[in-house]
């Protein structure tokens, strides 16, 4: 089979995961959708290792997954921050600095 | 072809899945439709001879990533309720279409693009295993990235730790505190507590609202978290049947 086509459901995974983060206003779920933008970039890596025949691309997976986990970690943790502070997950409450 | 028929059968359901994370109303709907696409990636990952990268997708990305995402789901946000009503106007068609030119463009990027050759495969590279071939590249060429990737962890560790601290600066509620505060908050009705869910020998669960002296249900008795999810059952069901008893009353 043609690699070609997991470049394209990777393509299409990018697109909603970018479409998710602009559309839905609930803090954890437009993580979740930058969560499925790093998982389509890693489908593509992994694609590209494939095509060229070298590890490389698989490495890269790798540290994208690494700092993902890290990402994941602090972003959790300021948004339940900011959900101590003002009893909200929504990203629209968090606008102190226009008031 | 077995890969293929695993792709067009996998590749379809996690676009799908990936569509209904944005369209499901809860949270937590889209944390499960996430940890759908990410079994899929992995795979997708393990068709491709990544073996050890699908194996760590679903370790750390279904297992952990997620779990930690469920975590801070039950913590956080059950009880707010997401709503679906754009507050920015004209923002989805905007969107919409905004997403529907850039898929449109990497789609049609990679049907013209051309690699120049045949695709090569992993077989030589995974010669000697994949494990093995990928400690060889992490260990030799990547070495510097790997440490200073150690380093992005523990600074990560450590910021969600100071993140999430919280100094006390007013001294805990002792239940002498509670009391006084329930007597003089007004009223004498939730004084001594409020009233424990359940109906009293016909159903006993935490959804199920208690029953007041005049037959009406207490929605006090449910957890405020409950009710604003609207998971609350209708306890009438569960009354004593007035005419029954007034029947066996008069024998």
């Amino acid at each position: 089979m043609n690699p070609t086509n997991y470049l394209y459901i990777s393509a299409l995974l990018f697109t909603i995961g970018a479409i998710g983060v602009v559309v839905r206003r609930n803090a954890i779920v437009v993580f979740m959708c930058i969560e499925l933008m790093l998982n389509a970039a890693n489908l593509s890596f992994v694609t590209f290792a494939r095509i060229n025949g070298n590890l490389d691309g698989q490495v890269v997976a790798f540290f994208t997954m690494v700092v993902a986990a890290c990402e994941v970690v602090v972003g959790l943790a300021i948004i339940v921050t900011i959900y101590r502070s003002r009893r909200s997950a929504s990203v629209d409450d968090a606008s102190l600095l226009k008031r | 072809m077995p890969e293929s028929v695993l792709f067009w059968i996998m590749g379809p359901l996690a676009v799908v899945a990936a569509v209904g994370m944005l369209l499901v109303k809860k949270a937590v709907h889209s944390a499960l439709l996430l940890a759908w696409v990410m079994v899929t990636l992995a795979f997708f990952y393990i068709a491709q001879g990544a073996l050890f990268l699908g194996i760590v997708q679903v370790v750390v990305y279904t297992g952990a990533v997620m779990m930690l995402f469920l975590f801070i789901l039950m913590l956080v946000g059950v009880d707010a309720a997401d709503s679906l009503t754009e507050t920015i106007r004209g923002l989805r068609p905007i969107a919409i279409t905004a997403a529907i030119g850039f898929g449109g463009l990497m789609v049609s990027l990679i049907s013209r693009a051309t690699l120049g050759r045949e695709p090569v495969g992993l077989d030589a590279a995974n010669a000697a295993g994949n494990v093995q071939g990928l400690a060889q590249l992490l260990f030799s060429t990547y070495v510097w990235p790997f440490e200073v990737v150690s380093a992005l962890l523990i600074t990560a560790a450590l910021g969600a730790m100071v993140l999430a601290h919280r100094q006390r600066e007013v001294a805990r509620p002792s239940q002498r505190d509670l009391s006084e505060q329930r007597f003089r908050s007004g009223s004498l009705a939730t004084a001594a507590g409020l009233p424990g869910p359940g109906v009293f020998a016909r159903h006993n669960a935490v959804d199920v609202p208690a029953l007041l002296p005049d037959g009406s249900a207490a929605p006090a008795s449910i957890s405020e978290t409950l009710r604003t999810r609207g998971d609350m059952i209708d306890s009438s069901e569960f009354q004593l049947d007035q005419v029954n008893t007034e029947v066996r009353e008069e024998k």
